[in-house]
């Protein structure tokens, strides 16, 4: 079956790859655009038809109450919740031009364009280095041992971890501090070379020291990456992204520049949210 | 580790990762690679389907041989034939005491009168269960309104008997006839003749078993003159040594072999003599095979049936077969196309334990249709016995009920105080972390280690009886005593602290608390763990072996200290044996077996969803 | 007699119980707040009072009281047992005994009917004395019992502290197994080694104690010590159980892969029984299996491609063995391949991996101590399976690698040994115990190091 697929994906991509990107009314690019998203977990509905664009080369929060929707929007984005057996999603979602759930795309390589960070650090029980060659060795994107130490050192260096690990590539990854652990799975994400991240509060684990640098790499990836991030907080929201989306209940109530839903949001909703009446 | 070049071009945090160019996973480079993982991935997914697949088959080539075994078993095939019961052959005062074996032969001999010399009416005999005579027996004491007159009485066949009658001894092929046929006589020696050559089907298979003599005794000529030609190079060499050999000793030492190897060679051109002589003959028969021939028990036999008689062909031309008229024919008359027939059995007679005649004779009684099908109430309601068809499994399931009574009422106990008090009362001390490292590693202690304890300690220690249930139950309780410890700790554990915390809230005390709310929330779990552990004990041999459970026993016991045997044993004495009968039987006992733990693991299944609850 | 008695007790124990609740009823004047324990619970502490003193001696006895009248009988028939051998002295015995209480005798004569009476008399006196001490402690128990009810005795907590006492034996007995099992392997081994050094028999390499008692040195018992030598029967144990191992590993392993990532729930629904009943099913029908079927089978393929393969081949009984543990392997791997927390699959699919590539690369490396000890456990439940060896596996102590020749274990010589008749002390016999303690050891130290790997794998995700 996912052989027969790959082989029409091929000619389904060849077609799509040449149309001109989509542009945003003030011309920026859009990387992600989510069309009438719907996703029901068996019976219960957990989002109502949701239209969300992911411009490039920005962040993009969703903020929101817990239950409302946003990180399942967010796993929508690179099919995680195809390994949820009672998930189904309907709606459509464009990476470029692709949907990704047109049934010809193939899963493997969509995550390998959009990669992920969890909300717990999630390292494998191996090395440093075997976690940031992981990605680039399943996907075969070193031709040599010298080309791998190559992607996993400037892995690091991008995630802002190589000076701290450097002397310790072999030692367990599981043994770093949880800030380390979280750049770690950073670096293990970009080293697959992915055009989106996607992140699920990434900082929630973390100490205040080590949620500001993640907050600095955020900021730092955001020229060569475009990223979305869920995150609790409304101030880690106003301070890294370009973007917010509000999300509450199931819709999306409210998605503009940061400044603007942060100093003069249009919904009442959204007002009393980033204000603390509820959350 | 890694030895890079600092490049400070690229290094800053947040740039692209050097090496790796920017849409790399939509080259087609990339679908190429992708192509191949997923070839990978269909392969693994593949392995773990065989995976699968193999342990179902096993499982299906199990059940399918035991099943297919022992199906026929559970049936057994009986003789029906009027026996004289009247009061001259049994005194209704004590109709325990007649000869039963002459009443039963009696019987027969009138069933089948023409077998009434002494060697017919031996082959007669054997056609009944050795056994048959104490089986009736005891059914006329059971039953006195049989006496005082002659009346059908089904008999036990032999176990080779019932295995024929049961299609297990031989394949037999009917082969249909086209022209008519007249026969020399009604007795001793018959010949049939056929208008058209009829008897092709005995001529192919003269002609089959005159081949393969020849080619095994070409190989072995073959392999003789091998020998020889080597046997031959050997004395030339010798011969030559011996030519330049100076030392008077080694010249002794090479000349006597020399000598015995020419022995050899004499020997081997003899039987090369004789072997290639015999060769000619087979060679000689061949040749004239279409002409007919004599056949020979080493290859299949024939049956002519004819006038309602019996005729084992002996000689055979194309158009008629000569031999022995087992049964007699009823009429030397000529019969018409179709009214006669040739029956093939296909296994040899001297690959068999069940000779032609004896054949002959079962289907005469199977034609008369004295043969009757019956449900094999012996083999569910006797005891041990050498003879197969006598043989049943009653003792031994009796035995492992008594097992098994003795190892619930020790284990289940045991077992339900030691898990209350290991998982609600115990300190966490070193004393309770040596108990349960020690029930985890019991539980792994390989079963024949418990029997051997049971040895040491209960039979020499103690001095308990050998073969005694009791022991066995106690062996085994020692054994299941884990099994059913950790589930019962298990299910305690699965009663949230909500309960005990309510009772003991109320003023019960933690005994209280538990005995009166916790226990009876964890009987369920408990109950499952119990029934599973019995079916393992139920299940085990090796142990019992150790206490001599595996002792010959006719009896059944009545209680627990009686010797006696248990169903698994009686399987592996069973299987020991070599009589074919036997092998269905231990099919037959292990379906009975197996039927017993399925339904305790099914209702071990059922206790679990039925009593099911989530907290 | 035994029965009777405690028959007897167990009726004692319900009076007991319901005069005691009266009793109590009674002081209290039948004013229920003034009992410091309920009465239910003084009819308990009478009962136990009454009865279980008596319990624990009726069980004594009847542990010693065969041992004492044996050694009493011996002593008073000194003249007429002296020269007897050990298994003389039995057969006198058990013959005196079946004269004195009934039984099959074997054949009698004066000395055997002279020690029945003493049989006779010693089991008289026994009773009496029996009966009158258990008739003692029952009445002293409920006298004792009967004065001390009143209203503030704490009677609930005596009956909670013996029902605990109780509690607590029924837990030890686990440890009384452990003690009992070592012991009587030590303590028998011990006896053989004393006739056989325990070198000859750990370094031997020539098994064949059948012929233990031919030749020489025959009459005396004594055994010649080279033909006791174990070796043979690990190789032999250590052959089959790497067949079963070959087989079972990557059948249950996969298996278990294949139903805790892949399988939809139907599939589950199937193939999970199915590896239950392997698991259920007794290991003598697999045995009877291996010897029905794949013995004569393996005979039959090796024949027609032309190896001579022994009817009882190491390869028959290592592949049913191996049928035999594939669920214990995939049951065990399924669970630690479920303890990898689904975060880490997770994370290696949002690198864009597929699913057997996090299988491989991520799952199994993580789970593999786990997958390491549990096939340690199935080896050493290989190493110390019987029935399936007994009936398929041979009697032959061959030092051989080759799985078409037959080869014997270390379990199969030890039913080899035992069933049958047999002299306890002959080293034929005591070599079955020394066999039992070198498998207990070798699975012992297989179990404790595999459970502590479990144990350390488990901590490091919880």
């Amino acid at each position: 079956m996912a052989l027969e697929m790959t082989t029409d994906t091929e000619s389904a991509m060849d077609t799509t790859i040449s149309a001109p990107p989509a542009v945003s009314a003030e011309g920026e690019t859009l990387k992600m655009r989510g069309r009438d998203v719907k996703v029901f977990y068996g019976d219960k509905q957990a989002l109502h038809g949701v239209d969300l664009d992911v411009r490039k080369n920005q962040v993009t929060a969703l903020i929101g109450p817990s239950g409302c929707g946003k990180s399942t929007f967010l796993r929508c984005l690179n099919r995680m919740n195809d390994t949820i057996d009672i998930c189904r999603v309907e709606g459509d979602i464009l990476l470029d031009n692709d949907d990704v759930y047109d049934p010809r795309i193939d899963v493997v390589e969509l995550r390998a364009r959009v990669g992920m960070v969890f909300q717990k650090p999630n390292p494998f029980p191996k090395s440093i280095f075997e976690n940031v060659a992981y990605g680039p060795r399943i996907h075969g994107l070193a031709q040599s041992k010298a080309d791998l130490e190559e992607i996993v050192a400037s892995s690091l260096q991008r995630a802002g971890l190589f000076e701290e690990v450097k002397d310790r590539l072999d030692e367990p990854g599981t043994g770093l501090s949880g800030g380390q652990q979280q750049r770690l799975c950073i670096a293990r994400a970009i080293a697959v070379s992915p055009e989106v991240i996607l992140m699920d509060e990434p900082c929630s684990a973390l100490d205040p020291i080590a949620t500001a640098k993640v907050e600095e790499l955020i900021d730092e990836l955001r020229q060569n990456y475009t990223i979305v991030i869920v995150t609790h907080s409304m101030q880690q929201a106003a301070r890294v992204s370009q973007r917010t989306a509000f999300f509450h209940l199931g819709t999306l109530v409210e998605e503009g520049l940061t400044n603007d839903i942060f100093t003069n949001p249009k919904d009442q909703r959204t007002q009393d949210y980033i204000t603390g009446r509820f959350g | 580790m890694i030895d890079i070049a600092q490049d400070t071009a690229g290094s800053a945090i947040g740039g692209r990762v050097k090496g790796i160019p920017s849409g790399v996973h939509t080259t087609d480079e990339a679908r190429k690679r992708l192509k191949k993982r997923y070839s990978m991935e269909a392969r693994f997914k593949a392995y773990g389907i065989g995976a699968i697949a193999m342990a179902a088959t096993f499982l299906v080539l199990l059940l399918f041989t035991i099943v297919g075994t022992g199906l026929p078993a559970f049936t057994y095939n009986y003789v029906s034939v009027p026996l004289n019961l009247s009061s001259e052959k049994v005194d209704p005062a004590n109709p325990a005491g007649a000869s039963y074996n002459k009443i039963i032969r009696d019987g027969l001999k009138a069933e089948l009168p023409f077998a009434s010399d002494r060697k017919n009416r031996r082959v007669l005999y054997s056609l009944v269960s050795s056994g048959a005579n104490v089986i009736l027996q005891k059914q006329v004491v059971a039953d006195t309104s049989m006496l005082g007159g002659t009346g059908p009485v089904a008999i036990p066949l032999s176990d080779f008997a019932d295995l024929y009658v049961k299609g297990l001894i031989t394949q037999k092929n009917e082969i249909t006839t086209t022209s008519a046929a007249t026969v020399s006589g009604t007795e001793g020696q018959v010949t049939i003749t056929a208008e058209k050559p009829e008897f092709g089907a005995l001529i192919a298979a003269l002609k089959s078993y005159y081949e393969n003599e020849v080619t095994l005794l070409s190989d072995k000529i073959e392999a003789r003159g091998r020998s020889e030609v080597s046997v031959n190079t050997k004395i030339t060499g010798l011969e030559t040594r011996l030519k330049s050999e100076k030392d008077p000793l080694v010249v002794q030492r090479l000349t006597a072999e020399v000598e015995s190897n020419r022995e050899a060679l004499e020997k081997i051109k003899s039987t090369l003599e004789t072997r290639k002589a015999e060769l000619a003959v087979l060679q000689g028969h061949l040749a004239n095979i279409e002409n007919g021939g004599t056949l020979n028990n080493k290859m299949p036999s024939f049956f002519v049936n004819v006038n309602g008689g019996t005729i084992k062909a002996e000689k055979v031309t194309p158009t008629s077969v000569s031999g022995t008229a087992f049964i007699p024919l009823s009429s030397d008359a000529a019969v018409a196309a179709g009214q006669w027939g040739v029956e093939e059995l296909e296994t040899p007679e001297s690959f068999r334990k069940f000779s032609d005649k004896e054949i002959a004779y079962t289907d005469y009684l199977v034609s008369k249709g004295t043969i009757e099908n019956q449900w094999n109430s012996i083999f569910f309601k006797s005891g041990a016995s050498r003879e197969p068809e006598m043989a049943g499994i009653w003792g031994a399931a009796v035995g492992s009920f008594w097992t098994m009574l003795v190892t619930l009422s020790l284990s289940f106990p045991i077992g339900v105080a030691a898990a209350i008090y290991l998982e609600e009362f115990a300190p966490k001390n070193r004393w309770t972390h040596l108990i349960e490292v020690n029930i985890n590693n019991l539980a792994a202690v390989p079963s024949i280690v418990f029997g051997l304890l049971g040895l040491a300690v209960f039979l020499n220690v103690f001095g308990l009886p050998r073969s005694a249930p009791v022991v066995g139950g106690m062996v085994l309780a020692l054994m299941t005593l884990p099994t059913i410890i950790i589930a019962s700790r298990a299910a305690l554990q699965a009663v949230p602290p909500s309960i005990r915390e309510a009772a003991l809230g109320v003023g019960a005390s933690r005994l209280q608390a538990v005995f009166h709310h916790v226990l009876p929330l964890a009987m369920p779990g408990i109950l499952t763990g119990t029934i599973i552990g019995m079916a393992q004990a139920l299940g085990e041999t090796a142990p019992l072996l150790m206490i001599g459970m595996v002792a010959f026993i006719v009896d059944i016991p009545a209680n627990p200290v009686d010797p006696s045997t248990v169903l698994p044993v009686q399987i592996f004495m069973w299987a020991d044996f070599p009589e074919p009968a036997f092998q269905q039987k231990t099919s037959a006992a292990i379906m009975v077996l197996l039927g017993f733990l399925i339904s305790m693991n099914a209702i071990a299944i059922v206790l679990r969803k039925r009593f099911e609850r989530r907290w | 007699m035994f029965w009777t008695y405690a028959a007897l007790l167990l009726l004692v124990f319900v009076a007991a119980n319901v005069y005691g609740r009266f009793r109590a009823l009674q002081v209290a004047g039948h004013q229920l707040s003034v009992l410091h324990s309920r009465p239910t619970y003084h009819g308990g502490y009478l009962a136990i009072l009454s009865t279980l003193p008596a319990f624990v001696l009726l069980i004594a006895w009847a542990v010693v009281e065969p041992r004492m009248l044996d050694m009493m009988v011996i002593s008073a028939n000194a003249e007429v047992i002296e020269g007897l051998s050990k298994p003389e002295l039995q057969a006198f015995l058990r013959d005196a005994r079946a004269i004195a209480f009934g039984g099959i005798v074997a054949f009698s004569d004066a000395g055997k009917e002279q020690a029945a009476e003493v049989f006779a008399s010693l089991a008289q006196t026994s009773f009496v004395l029996k009966s009158v001490l258990m008739v003692g402690l029952v009445l002293g128990g409920l006298w004792y019992g009967n004065r001390a009810i009143r209203p503030t005795m704490r009677a609930r907590h005596f009956v909670e502290r013996t029902v605990m006492g109780l509690l607590i034996l029924c837990s030890a007995v686990a440890i009384f197994t452990t003690i009992g099992i070592v012991l009587s392997l030590i303590f028998e081994s011990l006896m053989f080694f004393r006739q056989i050094p325990i070198l000859d028999f750990v370094f031997g390499t020539h098994w064949s104690p059948q012929s233990a008692f031919e030749g020489a040195g025959a009459e005396h018992g004594e055994a010649n010590t080279k033909i006791f030598g174990a070796i043979p029967l690990l190789v032999g144990t250590m052959l089959i159980t790497a067949i079963a191992i070959i087989v079972a590993a990557p059948i249950g392993l996969l298996s278990a892969i294949y139903l805790s990532d892949y399988a939809s729930t139907p599939v589950r629904a199937i193939a999970k029984p199915v590896l239950e009943i392997l698991a259920g099913i007794p290991t003598v029908v697999y045995g009877f299996f291996a010897a029905l079927t794949v013995a004569p089978f393996i005979r039959g393929w090796g024949e027609s491609i032309g190896l001579s393969v022994s009817s009882e081949s190491a390869l028959a009984a290592g592949l049913v063995m191996g049928i035999m543990i594939i669920p214990f392997v995939s049951s065990l791997s399924d669970d630690v391949i479920n303890a990898v927390p689904q975060s880490l699959r997770d994370g290696s699919a949002g690198l864009g991996a597929t699913k057997s590539e996090t299988i491989r690369r991520v799952v199994l490396p993580a789970a593999l101590p786990g997958i390491v000890s549990a096939l340690i456990l199935a080896i050493s439940r290989a190493i110390g399976e019987t029935m399936i060896v007994v009936m398929a596996a041979g009697l032959a102590a061959n030092m051989t690698v080759n799985p078409l020749e037959a080869v014997t274990t270390v379990t199969v010589q030890i039913v080899t040994l035992l069933v049958g008749d047999q002299e306890f002390d002959s080293a034929k016999t005591l070599a079955a115990f020394a066999l039992g303690l070198l498998l207990f050891c070798i699975t012992l130290a297989l179990n404790i190091f595999a459970l502590r790997v479990v144990k350390k794998y488990r901590e490091q995700y919880d």
